[in-house]
């Protein structure tokens, strides 16, 4: 992505880079609609002092890459929410932070700069007509009209019960029944994509790696690869395999840890124990093969910082986990109490996953057949693809199945891994290129990971945008939460698998 | 359900005696902050100045090194960049100490001469933990000393929900400024006695994250602060040590920047 007609790079899927004017950007995206491809992200770069770049990055069809619009503006931009409404956040990011208007925006209001940090959301414009959740277009979560007398309103947060991130919820229900729910998120705002700024490409990893540790992983190699993109570097095939390794593991204990989150919210201790101990187990393994239970400190832009030796220890520890993990949730899958509380809670649409941008597992348990390992690949995914879970019944449950199939295939994938170990170097010199870009993108646990970064003329790290996967998934989940119940809250949200690190940023 | 019992019987008990002289503390394989060899650090290079990204090591005007690990993630960066091997990876991950100064290590500066008065609070302990911006690492680590194996009910240490009941206020990341306002109130609900721990790099000195438009340097400006605890994150063990070493049933093992046994 050094140029819009340079030819790829080896094994990378091209990006193109296109010029695109502001009076044709509502009717290009409309058009895109039709296509296959989606929108993934928007962002802003500063290219002087008065002047902005608006950045569209879209997913195209498998196989065919991405592609990224350019579009110079002012002070203001068309808005394409309603057109897509998954750039609903980013637009309103980019609005605080950037000082532009998006014209049109159903839903102007700061997002994640708190003007006050007491009290519920600010006020908002009160709709006339009361809308169905997750309509095509709806940009803004519908909200009761007229008195509201009787319904509860319950600010709920930031510092909430037990070890939990902070972020503050607010519900305005009647009874059990939940009519209005919004996430107050951002108070763990750390301004993090702005601390990349004015270093050198190689010591942005470790900062990549502490964005959301449980995505430590997906992180620095969303980020690596786009640096590596920058410098038309090609890892060896070595740094490619150790990466695909990590991120595989990266995925077992994320998902046992949700297992056993989930199982806790439906109050099956036993099934929280166990789930936490496995977890506990994976940690381990990740702690013995790399230093670090959260797998960091092993990648770097070029391929890997340390050799990974599996000795032959790792692939029967593996099995272990594995027949145990086996027995688990073959276990869940037969708890009546488990699947009453999961059948039917928080249904997802897979129109309202695609157009709110959901991505990972949340995406595949709506039935959208969507995976980054295996739409474009990347790293050694290639020579040992994934088998990809998914599941149409867009509830609680199918997100719970798509998980667990995901855990078996990832066991499946490091067998086959450990198996065909390529030899040789583990780094190649990754020098990036003045003025240069890149795009990097991984499918991490909970989701599409997409890295932007831009390099000046020192080299330095002028701009780096992180698109996380809890940051689109955190969009898509209040449209399951409005018209449900109460009791069914921390089931559902423990059911998406949510960060919050990852989404603040 | 009686498939569940059945399942947890047969597993039979998973906590470890850690900390009793016959238990594993089950960390073996953590590469915890890099020790410092002055011996074999040839010429002063700073080059582990120049590899560290927040700031540990500093080479002061003498060409003498100074490594402040209340700032050190432990991403081993140094380990690698160091030509004379005087920066070695190491186990060292119990970093627990009641005073900052503590965390500080200068081939000049002596440790402390005294150990720092301790809380003189040896009951049962509650804690009420307040996420102010980290990035999830830290609460991975806490959520995880309520599984089988560290089990921390057992030790007489609790989480409570609401800050009514806290003795101990945790505290992880580096204080975004969203943050300030709550965190300062789940401490003010606290009632006389309380103390305060800051819990990974990011609560001791900001580290990576902390220093931006949005977020503090750390805890010790918005509150008054008990025990640091450095980490990036510390895990399951490092935690309960230091709170094992506020209750005065552990020893401090680093004093001076320098790690005993």
């Amino acid at each position: 992505m050094i140029a819009a007609d340079q030819a790829p790079i080896a094994r990378s899927e091209p990006i193109r880079v296109i010029d695109i004017g502001t009076d044709v950007l509502v009717s290009n995206a409309q058009g895109l609609r039709t296509t296959g491809s989606r929108l993934k992200m928007v962002y802003a770069r500063r290219v002087a002092e008065d002047r902005i770049e608006l950045r569209y990055v879209i997913e195209e069809l498998p196989g065919a890459g991405f592609t990224v619009w350019r579009c110079a503006i002012g002070k203001t931009a068309p808005s394409l929410a309603d057109v897509w409404p998954l750039l609903s956040w980013d637009e309103r990011e980019i609005m605080e932070l950037y000082g532009v208007t998006f014209l049109g925006h159903p839903d102007p209001r700061p997002l994640v700069l708190h003007p006050t940090v007491e009290g519920g959301p600010v006020s908002r414009v009160v709709e006339e007509d009361v809308s169905e959740p997750g309509l095509r277009a709806a940009g803004v979560l519908p909200e009761i009209a007229g008195a509201k007398l009787d319904v509860q309103l319950l600010p709920f947060g930031p510092v909430r019960a037990g070890v939990v991130e902070s972020g503050a919820f607010f519900f305005g229900y009647v009874g059990e029944h939940i009519l209005e729910y919004e996430p107050q998120l951002f108070f763990k705002h750390r301004g993090m994509e702005a601390r990349f700024e004015g270093l050198p490409p190689e010591a942005g990893t470790v900062l990549a790696e502490r964005v959301s540790a449980v995505g430590s992983v997906a992180h620095a190699f969303a980020y690596c690869r786009a640096v590596e993109a920058c410098a038309s570097c090609m890892p060896p095939e070595r740094a490619h395999w150790g990466r695909v390794l990590l991120a595989e593991m990266e995925r077992i204990y994320n998902h046992l840890h949700f297992l056993g989150h989930l199982a806790d919210t439906t109050t099956l201790k036993v099934g929280q124990a166990e789930g936490m101990l496995l977890e506990e187990q994976a940690k381990r393994l990740n702690a013995r093969l790399t230093g670090s239970r959260f797998l960091r400190n092993m990648l770097t832009p070029g391929g890997l910082r340390r050799d990974i030796d599996p000795g032959d220890w790792l692939a029967p520890s593996l099995a272990q986990l594995r027949s145990r993990t086996e027995r688990y949730t073959k276990l869940l899958k037969h708890s009546d109490s488990f699947l009453d509380r999961l059948l039917t809670t928080g249904p997802l649409p897979s129109e309202v996953a695609f157009d709110q941008g959901a991505t990972g597992p949340v995406a595949r348990a709506s039935g959208l057949d969507r995976d980054l390992r295996r739409d474009h690949p990347y790293g050694a995914y290639d020579q040992f693809p994934p088998t990809i879970a998914k599941h149409d019944e867009a509830d609680a449950h199918a997100r719970f199945h798509v998980r667990v199939d995901e855990i078996m295939a990832s066991f499946a994938l490091l067998d086959a891994l450990l198996s065909r170990a390529p030899q040789g170097s583990i780094r190649e010199r990754c020098a990036g290129v003045p003025n240069s870009e890149g795009l990097g993108w991984v499918e991490g646990a909970r989701g599409a990971m997409v890295y932007a970064v831009h390099l000046d003329e020192r080299v330095r790290l002028s701009r780096v945008k992180i698109r996380s996967p809890s940051f689109s998934n955190w969009r898509a989940f209040p449209f399951t939460v409005q018209d449900s119940n109460m009791m069914d809250y921390a089931i559902n949200e423990a059911s998406f698998g949510l960060t919050i690190a990852g989404c603040d940023r | 359900m009686a498939l569940w019992t059945f399942f947890g019987l047969r597993q039979g008990s998973a906590t470890t005696r850690w900390p009793a002289p016959d238990g594993d503390d089950g960390q073996a394989d953590v590469l915890g902050m890099p020790r410092y060899h002055p011996e074999l650090c040839g010429d002063g290079c700073g080059v582990c100045a120049e590899a560290c990204p927040t700031g540990a090591i500093i080479v002061d005007p003498a060409g003498k090194i100074e490594v402040d690990y209340g700032r050190c993630i432990a991403c081993q960066l140094c380990v690698e960049a160091c030509p004379d091997g005087a920066m070695t990876a190491s186990g060292d991950w119990a970093f627990g100490v009641r005073r900052r100064e503590d965390l500080r290590w200068s081939e000049n500066g002596d440790a402390p001469a005294s150990p720092a008065p301790t809380a003189g609070y040896r009951r049962s302990l509650h804690i009420r933990h307040v996420d102010a911006g980290s990035c999830n690492g830290c609460e991975s680590e806490l959520q995880a000393l309520n599984n089988p194996i560290y089990n921390l009910h057992r030790l007489g240490i609790f989480f409570t929900p609401s800050p009514r009941f806290a003795d101990l206020l945790l505290v992880t990341g580096p204080v975004t400024n969203a943050m300030i306002e709550p965190l300062k109130a789940a401490y003010e609900a606290m009632p006389e006695p309380r103390w305060v721990m800051a819990t990974g790099t990011c609560a001791v000195s900001g580290a990576l994250t902390g220093g931006g438009y949005a977020a503090q340097r750390g805890l010790g400006d918005t509150l008054p602060v008990d025990v640091w605890l450095p980490g990036c994150p510390p895990n399951p063990a490092a935690i309960i040590e230091a709170l094992l070493m506020f209750l005065d049933r552990m020893p401090q093992r680093v004093r001076g920047g320098t790690y005993g046994e």
